[in-house]
């Protein structure tokens, strides 16, 4: 038996929390500039060093060897998965880890229903955090497997949904889950009860995220991961930990403004998102521009880009999905260091929604050693394409349609997008005419100052900078 | 305890709000992904039940597997975050600081 120390004191134990807390508070700090993001996320690391180090000092702490061996598999599950993915599978690498947090907040809450006897003799606040944790968390752990399998592909990206039944399937499921925890809340002590509220959970996680398409998935991640902090916190005021309230609210306020700034960029709202449709719904098969038929495209060759670009004095290059999916970045680069090498002015639009996740363009193109300052955001890039020679649009397709701007019936309408149609002339680097993730045909390439390169984007893009040196 | 509990949660939001909102569009990505990593909390959790109570089987195996889970969650998410930071500093500018 050990003597308590001054370190298994609790208050000692709540002051660690306390500076935890004030670390990741501090470390979320410096993930708002560049330059301090680095140290911000390992001073939020220590915080969570300290908290969990914290814990284990708790007086009366047993079952070491099956703690260490929790700690021993995570660690080996999580570091070869965190080092080894790829840049462009980060978006659901996060999705899968947001998804496990969640998943270990419901099996929590299941545990503290058996080891109570569905709550019998707690406070009535302790079940109900409880159970809205259990909820919550299910709902993130399966909603964020669903993104992740859409994400990786294993999973059709393109809406699965049960059409008109969705929102009365989902409202049924909620209502259930509502009413397994007021019979818990109540008095229910029966095992049945909280697995069933569990199982509702868990289908209503995975009818909620199967029906959004691809092209809103980092909006659902970033509400997932809201959501897993909330019900983070929901345990914490269960259990009375304060380390788990602040840090679960943090994120649970953080994600939920990301959420709200994503969505605004897309130009849609977090419910209707969460309603299914836009990425290929209903919603699109009356989207198309009716006067494009008849309209051809003008392709063209690499050679022929080569010289428009090089003849040039600003270009901009528009990079999406498709740079990303080709690993373009550094091809990208190569040609933007030939162009400037003839005094071009080279700059990058980057669309908030670019790609799959805000920020994904900037992180690839930061990979390939592009300089920060040319990466330009959508506010501070449109005034500048009227004074634009060549746009570039590489692999990116829903963000640089005029129809947002010009076509009320556009599912896409009033979406704020680069607006390259103003620039000189365009040549957009794809791989075929199929549309994009919104399922609806680009006006832009229906333009006439529009040239269409069809290849990959890497090796379109070699090609181009090949040329460009020939010449 | 529930009060004091229930203000700090509500203070912890406003600070989340405040904190978060000057975030720039470049680093949204490595933000959610840190933010994610630091939701990893809920390990405390896991490690607070099966330390203190933890009886049964079936008890033992969900709450080693709810460990595993947070630390994967917080392992990885810290991990993964600094890779997407590394690339942001990995160039010093000496044209930029020459040009100002």
């Amino acid at each position: 038996m050990i003597t308590a120390s001054f370190v298994q004191d609790p208050n000692f134990i709540r002051s660690a929390y306390i500076l935890a807390f004030g670390l990741f508070i501090v470390g979320l700090m410096g993930l708002r500039h560049p330059r301090t993001a680095v140290r911000g996320n390992w001073i939020a690391a220590a915080g969570m060093a300290i908290a969990i180090g914290a814990t284990l000092l708790i007086e009366g702490m047993g079952n070491w060897g099956l703690i260490a061996l929790g700690i021993v598999i995570g660690t080996v599950v999580g570091v070869p998965a965190a080092r080894n993915v790829r840049m462009t599978a980060m978006p659901q690498m996060v999705a899968l880890f947001n998804g496990v947090g969640g998943g270990a907040i419901a099996l929590i809450a299941w545990v503290e229903f058996r080891e109570t006897a569905g709550f019998a003799h707690e406070p009535l606040y302790v079940a109900i955090a409880s159970l809205f944790a259990a909820v919550v968390g299910s709902v993130s752990f399966w909603g964020s497997n669903i993104a992740f399998g859409k994400l990786q592909e294993i999973l059709p990206g393109r809406p699965i949904t049960l059409g008109r039944a969705q929102q009365v399937v989902n409202g049924a499921l909620l209502l259930t889950c509502v009413a397994l925890g007021v019979a818990i809340a109540a008095g229910g002590d029966d095992e049945i009860l909280i697995i069933g509220l569990l199982v509702a959970a868990a289908l209503l996680g995975n009818f909620v995220v199967l029906p959004i398409g691809g092209a809103d998935m980092p909006v659902v991640i970033s509400l997932l991961n809201a959501f897993t902090g909330l019900s983070a916190a929901a345990a914490g005021i269960a259990l009375n930990n304060v380390a788990m309230i602040v840090a679960g609210m943090l994120v649970g306020a953080s994600g939920s403004i990301l959420t709200k700034l994503m969505a605004d960029a897309m130009n849609r709202s977090i419910p209707n998102i969460v309603a299914g449709g836009f990425g290929g719904g209903g919603a699109v098969a009356g989207g198309g521009p009716a006067d494009l038929e008849g309209k051809t495209v003008k392709s063209t060759s690499a050679a022929d880009a080569a010289i428009q670009l090089s003849y040039a004095s600003q270009v901009v290059i528009v990079p999406g999905y498709g740079m990303a999916v080709a690993q373009a970045q550094h091809a990208v680069r190569e040609l933007a260091k030939e162009l400037e090498s003839r005094g071009i002015e080279v700059k990058y639009a980057i669309h908030p929604v670019a790609g799959r996740m805000p920020g994904h363009m900037n992180v690839l193109l930061a990979e390939a050693d592009v300089p920060y300052d040319q990466l330009k955001e959508m506010d501070e890039i449109n005034p500048e394409f009227p004074r634009t020679d060549v746009s570039l649009v590489i692999g990116a397709n829903d963000v640089t349609n005029p129809a947002a701007n010009s076509n009320p019936d556009s599912p896409i309408y009033g979406m704020p997008i680069l607006n390259v149609n103003e620039s000189g002339s365009v040549i957009v680097i794809k791989r075929s005419m199929n549309p994009g993730f919104a399922g609806i045909d680009n006006e832009l390439y229906y333009d006439e100052r529009t040239q269409m390169l069809f290849g990959d984007a890497k090796s379109a893009v070699g090609e181009i900078a090949e040329e460009v040196k020939g010449l | 305890m529930l009060v004091t509990n229930l203000a700090i949660l509500v203070l912890a939001g406003f600070v989340g709000f405040v904190v978060i909102s000057k975030v720039p569009n470049t680093l949204h990505t490595p933000l959610m992904s840190g933010t994610n990593a630091i939701h990893g909390i809920v390990i405390l959790g896991g490690l607070i039940v099966l330390g203190l109570s933890g009886d049964g089987t079936l008890n033992k195996v969900l709450l080693v597997i709810a460990i595993t889970f947070g630390t994967i969650n917080v392992v990885g998410g810290f991990l993964v975050t600094d890779r997407m930071l590394g690339m942001f500093k990995s160039k010093p500018e000496p044209k930029r600081e020459a040009a100002e």
